[in-house]
């Protein structure tokens, strides 16, 4: 399994550098996670989806449905590209910890 | 991984159909990014019990093998022969003809001779060939065999991953030989080593600890639905009844996990529970059963086996007449060629009867099963429905059927007589694309993802190209489905082929023309698109409006 270091983190996570431990997840890691999705700056809008998808996670075990999560952030998919240019499951859920969705998705 | 991509154009140009110089003999195999998956995480193998768990990906030198892994291997195969007639008359009787060699989307998209399903096959037959054949054991590679080394292992696992099982080959080949079957056999000989990849092995880990693939557990199960009710609710006006593990139902209903999370599986959804509320059908959700499909069948027969048991064990429990099954595409082939004799006889379930119309499903005698297009075309062919076919007028639609219902089940016709009931633009792509001679959409058999995404585009290429011709010809702007990975790998697919034509599954465009008792006056679909009912129907409104303003 590949590393990802940032300053001081170091963390094991998978080939497409979803961090492999949720349980190691803080503020400090999901800005570090962020930079590898272009995010240089989470704004408010960047901290109101991640926080969801992490509320969400840690309730249920899983990503939320993606018009669950437009509809209950009030952010429609275009928006939600326009914060995590990879999107809602690679590019947010990566960011808030969460494991990346397999099966037909 | 996009931007990584080629152009289309340059893409598409840049696959050539002359060999290699190289014998296909030799086995080096490239393990080029973007045109393979991930290895199985070992915590999905300790899950379920599969040994040589390792830490290792495609691309490395080294592979975590047993130090016994050949004989692993050969033992294995020759416990196979003896125990499927068919895959010793398979490794037997090619002519090599080459009726199969172009008819594959993966060989048609990248030009890689391995990629023809004649010497996909032989890859594995020269193995059988030096050791279980006398005349493969005498003269070695003079009668074709080849020795079992840890290249021909990683060019087995670089091609049995590049078959989707999709059998289209099948259909072509005189001898019937089903390339499917050859790679299902390669996929559990590699299995044996603990060689496989990620999106098989977790999904089925997940499955088997939640009950479906996705690893929704029971109480994000009820989320979801309970989310897609008030979902419903704020569209129709109508609020939905979906009973969830409750006993005393007459049918059990089991979809695809990714039709209660996936985008745009999801609207399909929304048209099962809206047709359902309808016409009052008597029936329960499982959160055990939570997933039709089935990513045992891309694993072995085995694993096929267990994740399957759940559908019968839960139709018992919850004291079900009869089962009904969503839109999915292998999960059809499980349910209709193996099911029964895997798990069954479901003897404690009845023979399906529509309880709307009476309508006794023959087909379904033994399975128990019904798949809701079969359903539907019979209450629309019995008139129980009302529809408006207008509310799908911003769509003009085309079908691909997928692989599994099509050329494992023979389901042709009632998508069709369904999708020409409920929209008012509805045109075929070619007919060496559709029906029993479908392309795949590229990804099936557990090959959908992300790392593996040039190879997709690559494989999907021909269905893509049917698009685009009924784009073009007719303008074309919605494929409609009935498979759960078609729903998600399409999307992507036209994104890069033919990007102006979107991905709806057959029971999104019924619940659009689903006309409900007392349901709100509507202007969007389920997808909030504004509707655009026909010329007639906008003038006459325009009309009605004018002159409503003039009287107000």
């Amino acid at each position: 399994m590949p590393w990802f270091e940032h300053g001081d983190l170091k963390l094991e996570v998978d080939e497409d550098g979803f961090i492999q431990d949720p349980s190691v997840w803080n503020e400090d890691v999901a800005k570090a996670l962020a930079t590898t999705e272009d995010v240089n700056d989470m704004t408010e809008d960047h901290w109101k989806l991640v926080n969801y998808l992490r509320n969400y996670y840690l309730e249920f075990g899983i990503a939320p449905m993606i018009r669950k999560l437009c509809k209950e952030t009030g952010y429609p998919l275009k928006k939600i590209y326009e914060l995590f240019p990879s999107g809602p499951a690679k590019g947010a859920c990566k960011v808030a910890g969460l494991p990346k969705p397999t099966g037909c998705v | 991984m996009a931007e990584k991509l080629p152009k289309p154009e340059q893409l598409a140009e840049d696959i050539k159909y002359s060999p290699p110089p190289k014998d296909w003999m030799d086995p080096k195999t490239e393990f080029k990014k973007g045109t393979f998956n991930y290895s199985a995480v070992p915590s999905a193998l300790d899950y379920l019990d599969l040994p040589n768990p390792g830490k290792w990906q495609p691309h490395d030198e080294e592979w975590p093998l047993p130090d016994n892994w050949q004989e692993t291997v050969l033992e294995g195969m020759r416990d196979r022969l003896k125990k499927y007639r068919s895959f010793q008359v398979f490794m037997d009787i090619c002519v090599r003809c080459g009726a199969c060699a172009d008819k594959c989307h993966y060989f048609i998209g990248s030009g890689d001779p391995k990629n023809m399903p004649v010497l996909r096959a032989e890859l594995l037959r020269s193995i059988y060939r030096r050791d279980f054949t006398t005349i493969g054991k005498i003269l070695g590679p003079l009668a074709g065999g080849r020795k079992l080394t840890v290249e021909v292992l990683k060019e087995w696992f670089f091609y049995f991953y590049q078959c989707t099982e999709c059998r289209r080959c099948s259909v072509f080949c005189p001898y019937g030989i089903d390339t499917a079957e050859i790679t299902m056999m390669a996929r559990e000989l590699m299995n044996l080593i603990g060689i496989s990849i990620d999106w098989i092995c977790t999904p089925a880990a997940n499955c088997f600890r939640t009950g479906n693939h996705l690893g929704i557990q029971p109480h994000g199960f009820k989320d979801s639905v309970d989310f897609a009710v008030g979902d419903l609710e704020d569209i129709t006006g109508i609020k939905v009844d979906v009973p969830i593990n409750e006993k005393g139902h007459e049918i059990l209903f089991v979809v695809p996990s990714a039709d209660y999370f996936a985008d745009p599986h999801y609207y399909g959804f929304l048209g099962y529970l809206a047709l359902f509320h309808e016409i009052g059908l008597d029936y329960t959700m499982s959160s055990f059963a939570s997933e039709g499909g089935n990513f045992g069948l891309f694993h072995s027969a085995d694993m096929m086996k267990r994740l399957n048991a759940k559908i019968y064990a839960e139709a018992k429990r919850l004291g079900v007449k009869w089962i009904l099954g969503g839109e999915c595409g292998h999960m059809w082939r499980v349910l209709h060629q193996y099911m029964d004799t895997m798990n069954g006889p479901a003897d404690f379930l009845e023979e399906p009867v529509s309880p709307i119309t009476k309508t006794k499903f023959e087909n379904a005698k033994s399975t128990k099963m019904v798949h809701i297009c079969e359903f539907t075309a019979d209450l629309i062919k019995n008139n129980k429905l009302k529809l408006d076919p207008r509310r799908n007028d911003h769509r003009v639609v085309t079908f691909h059927d997928s692989c599994n219902p099509s050329r494992a089940m023979g389901l042709l016709d009632e998508p069709r007589y369904i999708i020409e009931k409920v929209s008012n633009n509805f045109f075929e792509m070619p007919e060496n694309t559709i029906r029993e001679q479908t392309f795949c959409c590229g990804s099936g058999a557990g090959l959908g993802t992300d790392e593996n995404l040039e190879m997709r585009l690559r494989g999907g290429l021909p269905r893509a190209n049917a698009v685009k011709f009924v784009h073009d010809k007719y303008g074309v702007n919605m494929l409609a489905c009935i498979c759960a990975i078609d729903k998600a790998t399409l999307p992507p697919l036209l994104e890069y082929w033919v990007p102006e034509c979107g991905v709806c599954g057959v029971h999104e465009l019924v619940g659009n023309a689903l006309l409900m008792k007392g349901e709100k006056e509507r202007d969007t679909d389920y997808r909030g698109e504004p509707m655009i009912l026909g010329k007639k129907a906008e003038a006459e409104t325009e009309v009605a409006q004018k002159e409503a303003k003039d009287a107000g």
